[in-house]
């Protein structure tokens, strides 16, 4: 038997205040090997190529921390070599070849083979397994494999295929492993070639994930990281601010601003691929190309970023913003309510008398959306343009410009983490797209062509000349490029993407 | 005839449930919102988006899908999710272990808060405790549960973080469990780690569901206990030399408890509803947070499944709360 002195009693006092501090301990740990991060949306599905996840751009952060794309992207955007090391199009564009990378391992151990891209280019491209981007997919087949090349034809020339190999649902999938375990056994035990392999996932709780020791490319800093979904934003902020989640995205702009001005917290604010922007209709009032001008003229972006978004935004006059391939900066529609007055009198519209019609935004879907349309509607009314806004949820949206049954304008978000015109200008303002809503023959015989255009410079060039147009025309309202905010703990070295991702592998001790 | 009445429920429960899924099926294809809109690709053509229809089986008509849906229901089929990519069955009720702990505790924190408070505003009756416990309840009542929850997070997270802001349970603990019952299974096998994980998870979002209910618990019972102790049995303890705390826990809580009882089955239905916003401000991964994702998403086979599952779980607790009622009281039990 132990005789328990005072000071015996002291001393162990001392050892289990120790051992209960080592609370702290696990945060000195977490500062080691381990990272948590509070992300804002929960991951659906472990199949990042089909299904509603599969192009969900805030889920694409989580996939590419396990799995690899066909092509890489770099944190500005651009690409870089992937599992596909090398690729192109033949001269004549009749058909493809890619090099796969050698030495890469799946996470169960066996060897990445040529077969497992082709297979999943053509699962990819089988509309029976619900890959929303078959349209892309399907436009390549007849896959012959030699050693680490791969050759295919090009069955409908698509320009921008190989960004597409960086985007939505490009992922490789392990043919053998797939097959074997079916989509069932796939959804419970993921494996992908990426820096981290799925360790645990509580649905709709976190994911626990492990560095992958037989990674193909540089190590990741973080032995260990936890991703917590954490679906509230205020719940978020506290996640970081008590020191239980390392790293965060997607607050609202003052509790950025109050928490990085915390001590042992820091941030970066970051333009993305995500553009806000209003719609207009060709029906009612936005048939008159100068009521279509006016309501872009009177709009004070930069007054709107400054007051609402605590100024964390970019004001933009077309649809492509800096960093996309054809974005193009001589193209402006500056903050003029005179000639907004000028134009809507020329129709015979004033302040008297008012031209009259319905916006249509959402609440709460993105920063200040609600906010910025009651901004606007205020700016409209100084000019002569009363419009009423009527609030809907975003699967509303979705329906209504499906049917292209959207009011004269929408508030709506654009995003295209490529960066290609063809995502951006293109689908948005191309009227056969179901989500396009003007819908004008020029347009239709000014983009048409684009689409399969061969020489990329002129394709290029195409999409800026056609951008200017549309803002001659009035044919849409660009708003801003939204900021992406992250908050972490002083001492982390975070890289942020241009598109939005928040990569696990991209963030290491300072 | 308990059994008959019994039986006579199950029936009714039967047609109740037939009933809410003809509603729920039929409401949320009228609602706004197509889920094949929001899955569409920016190059889909038409083809493509009748491909995506008939995928989903979308492109029948709306009676035709309710039978096959029904089809399948009665045969343990609830479809299969659409976001999710698994049977609907297989992920609500992996879902309602957490639902049903956190709203079993937030009723255990309810009853023990309000009682305590009934007892003691009946004890004091007539002074400034009375008083005091009157306003309290009633600015408790003032403020919604989703409001408690931010309220506890900035104390109990932020200012003095002891308790865990989201989720359900520590990510780094280790642990294979045969239910998803955390708090059962914990105390059952001997992982006290994970019932204190678990429990410091789930304290912040019952007490914001808790609240709102202890405080009609304390106002409703206290009220019951006041009259009650005026009845000649409770002078008579009172003559016998018991002491006014004895009377009220050994005579008067018994009586007065019974119209309690049934507030508290009322709105545990309630509670278990509003665990859907609370559960959305936790991150805590139950029904209602699902539910959430679901209604976004569109997703209506997960939708349907989570709204019987409600439904069924209402119809279950109201037969309770009946049955215990019954059993409770002696005039209803013999006569």
């Amino acid at each position: 038997m132990t005789d328990l002195s005072r000071r015996g009693f002291l001393g162990r006092s001392a050892a289990l205040g120790a051992l209960l501090a080592s609370g702290g301990g696990t945060a000195a740990l977490a500062a080691g090997g381990d990272l948590t991060i509070a992300y804002n949306i929960p991951v659906q599905s472990w199949d990042p190529t089909t299904g509603p996840a599969a192009v969900n751009p805030v889920l694409q952060s989580v996939y590419l921390a396990v799995y690899d794309r066909y092509i890489d992207q770099n944190p500005d955007l651009s690409f870089g070599p992937g599992l596909l090391t090398d690729w192109g199009f033949t001269d004549d564009k009749s058909k493809i070849t890619m090099t796969v990378r050698e030495g890469v391992t799946w996470h169960n151990g066996a060897a990445l083979t040529p077969e497992d891209i082709v297979w999943s280019l053509t699962r990819a491209g089988n509309p029976e397994t619900g890959n929303p981007m078959q349209f892309v997919w399907g436009k390549i087949g007849n896959f012959t494999v030699d050693g680490q090349t791969i050759t295919a034809d090009v069955l409908e020339f698509e320009p921008a295929l190989f960004k597409w190999m960086a985007f939505l649902t490009a992922f490789v999938l392990p043919k053998d492993y797939y097959t074997e375990v079916g989509t069932e056994g796939f959804e419970k035990a993921p494996i992908g070639t990426g820096p981290y392999m799925v360790d645990a996932f509580e649905p709709g709780a976190y994911v626990r994930l492990k560095a992958y020791p037989g990674y193909w490319g540089d190590a990741p800093a973080f032995d260990s990281v936890t991703i917590k979904f954490v679906t509230d934003a205020a719940s978020r902020v506290a996640e970081v601010e008590s020191g239980n989640a390392d790293i965060t995205t997607n607050i609202p702009y003052e509790e950025y601003d109050r928490l990085i001005a915390k001590e042992g917290l820091a941030g970066q604010a970051v333009p993305i691929t995500d553009i806000g922007m209003i719609f207009l209709n060709d029906i009612e009032a936005m048939t008159d190309k100068n009521v279509r001008l006016a309501a872009h003229y009177a709009i004070d972006k930069q007054l709107i970023i400054d007051r609402l978004l605590k100024g964390y935004g970019v004001p933009l006059s077309t649809l492509e913003a800096p960093g996309y391939a054809a974005y193009d900066a001589s193209i402006t529609v500056p903050y003029d309510p005179e000639k907004a007055i000028e134009l809507l009198a020329a129709s015979g519209y004033s302040t008297d008398n008012p031209v009259k019609f319905t916006i249509q935004t959402t609440k709460g879907f993105k920063p200040k959306d609600y906010e910025m349309v009651q901004a606007i509607v205020g700016l409209w009314r100084k000019v002569g343009i009363e419009a009423e806004i009527e609030v809907y949820e975003i699967a509303k949206h979705y329906e209504l410009r499906a049917t292209d049954k959207l009011a004269p304008a929408a508030f709506y978000n654009w995003g295209n983490s490529i960066g290609d015109p063809s995502t951006a200008t293109g689908f948005s303002m191309f009227g056969p797209s179901p989500h396009a809503v003007w819908d004008t023959a020029d347009l239709v015989e000014k983009i048409g062509p684009l689409f399969g255009e061969p020489d990329e410079e002129k394709r290029i060039q195409g999409y800026k000349d056609v951008s200017r147009y549309i803002a001659e025309q009035g044919y849409v309202i660009p708003l801003l490029q939204y900021v992406m905010p992250i908050v972490y703990r002083a001492g982390l070295d975070v890289t942020a993407y241009a598109s939005g991702d928040l990569l696990p592998q991209a963030i290491a001790n300072a | 005839m308990l059994l008959r009445s019994i039986l006579a429920r199950l029936l009714t429960t039967a047609v109740t449930l037939f009933g809410v899924a003809v509603v729920v099926f039929t409401l949320i294809r009228v609602a706004p919102g197509n889920p094949i809109a929001m899955m569409l690709p920016p190059g889909a053509s038409e083809e493509d988006i009748a491909q995506l229809t008939a995928l989903y089986g979308f492109d029948k008509s709306l009676p035709h899908q309710f039978v096959i849906w029904l089809g399948g229901v009665l045969q343990g089929d609830f479809g299969t999710s659409i976001t999710l990519r698994q049977p609907v069955d297989q992920l609500v009720l992996s879902r309602l272990p957490a639902t049903l702990e956190l709203s079993v505790m937030a009723l255990l924190i309810a009853l023990a808060l309000g009682g305590g408070a009934a007892v003691l505003g009946a004890r004091f009756r007539g002074s400034p405790t009375e008083t005091g416990l009157d306003l309290a309840s009633g600015a408790v009542l003032s403020v919604p549960d989703f409001l408690w929850g931010l309220l506890f997070v900035l104390c109990f997270g932020v200012l003095w973080p002891v308790l865990s802001i989201s989720g359900r349970i520590d990510p780094g603990l280790e642990f294979d469990f045969t239910t998803r019952f955390y708090v059962i299974e914990g105390l059952m096998r001997g992982r006290l780690d994970v019932v204190a994980s678990t429990l410091s998870h789930m304290l912040m979002p019952a007490m914001s569901l808790a609240l709102p209910l202890a405080a009609m618990v304390a106002q409703l019972l206290k009220q019951n206990l006041k009259e009650v102790l005026v009845q000649d049995y409770t002078t008579l303890s009172r003559v016998h030399g018991f002491s006014e705390t004895a009377v009220i826990l050994r005579d008067a809580l018994r009586n007065a408890a019974l119209p309690t009882l049934t507030l508290v089955g009322v709105q545990f239905t309630f509670l278990i509803g509003g665990t859907v916003i609370v559960e959305r401000l936790f991150a805590y991964e139950g029904l209602g947070n699902m539910a959430i994702d679901a209604v976004i998403n569109r997703d209506l086979p997960l939708i349907q499944g989570i709204v019987l599952l409600f439904a069924a779980l209402f119809i279950v607790i109201n037969l309770l709360v009946d049955l215990s009622y019954t059993l409770l009281n002696p005039r209803l039990r013999h006569g």
